[in-house]
């Protein structure tokens, strides 16, 4: 029964969103306020309707009504309870209505947060979201149906996947989900200034903290997928350069370059245009993201063949989004101007090359992805693009455009000159280059690329602080001048040096991580970067739903005990899956991770890997630091007050148009 | 500086950079891209040379044997016509089973044995990877055809050997 309410939420929540998709955009233009109130209603009934879906779905998985197809599919009666609730989007129907969910939020959001916009404006937003979720909706009632039933219903289900069975998966999609629809407010605020047709300071200025908070959710969703590769796989990569990663980093990339071209559009109204089209870009990347991955396409072309109505509903979907958006873009678009002049030493010309990197990488990103997709589908025969080519790419995109990093605070808006810029960072370069050449030197081991990423590093975390120094400038209390600087100064500051922070952690596990895979038998000891390990052998231990072999490795350093490691290899009692479960002791400066292979047949002994990764945590701390930067620049005061100044600043900005046109 | 003249400039820098960027993709495609081949290719001898490549098929029944050491694995893949040995130094993923699925990465040495230096067998239990699953559809094919064309003689024997 209870299937079924959720089944009729979604058909009545598919209504609603028709109904919010059309009266607002056709009240917005007829200017006609009753048609235009209409927007915030029919959102928060539209997100009541979808709780209630995915509430009745909740329901099917915690009380193991094996009657619903994908419960069946997704759970088991064995499974532990938070991880039954987890299981809801451990497939691609629930996953859907998840990212239906989290749209339904973001709309009732933006309905309750926008309440200075201009009705016409909020009118449009909600309803381009309206039809949004009106294309997901279809798509699931019509191919994807969460709540379809299984008759007779199974005696038990086939259970999640054991690789899903863990903390960091449960957080891992609704975070990234969170990134993907974001990027649809951004969007939205996009096509609805141009069906208005009124594109300025004030609308990047609206869209901005939008985005931000996008682009932090996405940031997070990436990091807690990359540690849950790292702890879950088993060997100890944190970044493999696999499609279903690529498929979450477009959107990162677009969104990034958008982040910056919003702040140009805020601050000098220039690349208006360019910052339209990184919109439409993010979200379609996001769309493609979210279809790549659950429609089971990347694992094989012919999963569009097995099963023709999704994957032609999903081109089609696709095709309509991007191809709309594009349409009204090229129609509207002339009207826009081009905004703002500036000279070709600027700050915006640093941040236009800061886009024109990033939508570079994301392009080879996209090529490498999806470039054995096309070979396969157009009968070339099978091939597999890997690590090597991104990295490849991806070294020679990526140095550049951090060096810039450290120029585009400096430089002026509008005019700067190079000799004022060599002025101040001549020293930030000498200095940089002297750590490079010499910190690898002391560390034992020296590479060109080693050498590249200190470089690197060391120039953004030096850049940052002469730009600081130069900011609080002055005489008086530290404290005050410390507070010259807005917070949105500070949030820049910081992320950027979570790039840097980023950097140490991928240089330094790159050029010195110890890895070895060795046979070890009862009482064996093995020596990995100055550690000692030791293996006692394995016990049996029991699990909630798996068995597992767990192995003791005590690890000491010049004869003292540094801590014990229990590894283990699990058994999934109901899909007899083996799944690695590596230990960590993590650390500031290095990680001790082990895992168990498989044991030797015929004797006590077991292949394990033992790995020191130096600095690995950086990699996500300075993930971590970026995110934080986001979320203290959108707490900035001039977003908390444009409700009253809104007006103002719209006038501000046409004047600025005037004095540089 | 004319607006002419810096207009210029940004363009032909931007052009320049655009340009750059293709070459190293091109570069970088050429010098990194895994062909995929199936072990009947491997025996009919169309296989590249001193080039990384990938195979996929089965890991034939009762073929894994371990050196003393522990780690050096030997098996052979199959796609149920032909079949191909492969040596393997290092710790084999959790879903590796005789019978299952297979993917894996490397050159072939001394003529006839596959030194991979990478092993693939990812998802879950009853996952096929698409190579193998590839191959194995190939193989069939093939032996249908020779079937046909020999009148209906038992095709494994006239291909195999």
């Amino acid at each position: 029964m209870i299937p079924e309410i959720g089944n009729f939420a979604l058909i009545v929540a598919l209504f609603l969103s028709i109904l919010q998709g059309a009266l607002p955009i056709i009240g917005a233009a007829r200017n006609n306020s009753v048609l235009m109130g209409t927007a915030r209603p029919i959102a928060v009934a539209q997100f009541l309707i979808v709780t209630v879906a995915i509430v009745c779905l909740v329901h099917a998985f915690v009380s193991n009504d094996f009657s619903v197809l994908y419960v069946a599919q997704h759970s088991n009666s064995q499974l532990p309870i938070q991880y039954r609730v987890a299981a809801l989007w451990g497939g691609h129907e629930g996953s859907l209505l998840l990212w239906t969910f989290i749209l339904t939020i973001w709309t009732v959001a933006v309905a309750a947060f926008s309440r200075h916009l201009p009705q016409e404006m909020l009118s449009r937003v909600i309803g381009v979201m309206g039809l949004i979720s009106t294309g997901f909706l279809l798509f699931m009632l019509l191919t994807s149906n969460p709540f379809d039933r299984l008759l007779p219903a199974a005696m038990d289900g086939q259970d999640l996947n054991p690789l899903l069975q863990d903390p960091g998966l449960v957080a891992h999609p609704p975070m990234l989900y969170m990134g993907y629809v974001g990027f649809s407010v951004a969007f939205s605020f996009a096509l609805s200034a141009l069906l208005g047709g009124k594109l300025d300071s004030t609308w990047a200025r609206w869209s901005r903290p939008w985005t931000t908070v996008a682009w932090v959710f996405l940031t997070v969703g990436i990091a807690l997928g990359s540690m849950w590769a790292y702890y879950e796989l088993g060997w100890g990569g944190w970044w493999f350069w696999d499609p279903v990663e690529n498929a979450s980093f477009m959107p990162w990339l677009a969104g990034t370059a958008l982040i910056h071209s919003l702040a140009v559009t805020e601050k000098r109204a220039a690349f208006k245009s360019w910052t339209v089209l990184l919109a439409i870009a993010a979200f379609s990347l996001s769309l493609l993201g979210t279809f790549l991955v659950r429609s089971g396409v990347l694992t094989s072309v012919h999963a569009f063949a097995t099963d023709p109505k999704r994957g032609i509903f999903i081109l089609t979907f696709l095709v309509v989004v991007i191809g709309s958006s594009l349409l009204l873009f090229a129609w509207r678009a002339p009207k826009i101007g081009l905004g703002g002049k500036f000279d070709l030493i600027s700050r915006e010309s640093m941040l236009l090359s800061n886009n024109v990197l990033l939508a570079v990488a994301c392009a080879s990103v996209f090529l490498g992805t999806l470039y054995p997709l096309f070979m396969d589908a157009l009968g070339f025969g099978k091939l597999s693009v890997g690590p090597p080519y991104f990295n490849t790419v991806f070294v020679p995109l990526m140095a550049p455009l951090v060096m810039m990093m450290g120029l585009g605070p400096i430089a002026r808006w509008k005019h700067a000159t190079l000799p004022d810029i060599w002025l101040r960072i001549r020293w930030a370069l000498v200095a940089s280059m002297v750590i490079a050449v010499l910190l690898p030197l002391v560390m034992g081991e020296w590479t060109p690329l080693i050498a590249l990423g200190i470089l690197l590093a060391a120039w953004v975390v030096i850049t940052t602080v002469l730009d600081l120094r130069k900011r609080i400038a002055g005489s008086g209390d530290l404290v005050q001048r410390l507070k010259t600087p807005s917070r949105s100064y500070y949030g820049m500051q910081l992320a950027h040096l979570g790039i840097a922070v980023f950097i140490i952690g991928v240089t330094m596990v790159k050029g010195y991580e110890t890895e070895r895979d060795v046979r070890m038998d009862v009482g064996d000891t093995v020596e990995a970067g100055g550690y000692q390990f030791r293996f006692d052998g394995v016990i049996d231990v029991p699990g909630p739903n798996y068995t597992a072999s767990q192995g003791r490795v005590v690890v000491s350093k010049n004869g003292k005990v540094v801590t014990q490691l229990f590894p283990e290899k699990r058994t999934y009692s109901v899909t007899g899956m083996p799944m690695t479960e590596a230990s960590i002791e993590p650390g500031f400066t290095r990680d001790l991770y082990v895992s168990l292979g498989e044991p030797i047949p015929g004797t006590t002994a077991w292949a394990v890997r033992v790995y020191i990764k130096p600095f690995v945590d950086w990699i996500w701390f300075g993930c971590l630091m970026m995110a934080i930067g986001g979320g203290l620049s959108i707490s900035d005061r001039r977003y908390r007050i444009h409700a009253r100044k809104a007006q103002t600043v719209a006038t501000g900005g046409e004047l600025l148009k005037e004095k540089t046109a | 500086m004319t607006p002419r003249k810096k207009r210029t400039i940004f363009i032909v820098g931007g052009l320049a950079l655009v340009g750059a960027a293709v070459g190293l993709v091109l570069f970088a495609l050429k010098n990194n891209v895994s062909l995929y081949f199936t072990p009947t290719q491997v025996y009919k001898k169309e296989v590249p040379e001193n080039r990384s490549f990938r195979i996929g098929g089965l890991v034939e029944k009762g073929s894994l044997e371990r050196d003393k050491d522990g780690l050096t694995v030997r098996f052979r893949i199959t796609d149920t016509t032909n079949t191909m040995k492969v040596v393997y130094v290092g710790i084999l993923p959790d879903l590796f089973k005789e019978g299952k699925g297979v993917v894996a990465e490397g050159k072939l040495e001394d003529g006839n044995t596959f030194h991979a230096s990478e092993v693939l067998a990812k998802h879950d239990e009853n996952y096929m990877p698409p190579e193998a699953a590839d191959a194995i559809k190939k193989a069939k094919a093939a032996k249908a055809e020779a079937a046909q064309s020999s009148n209906g003689a038992p095709a494994a024997y006239s291909v195999t050997k």
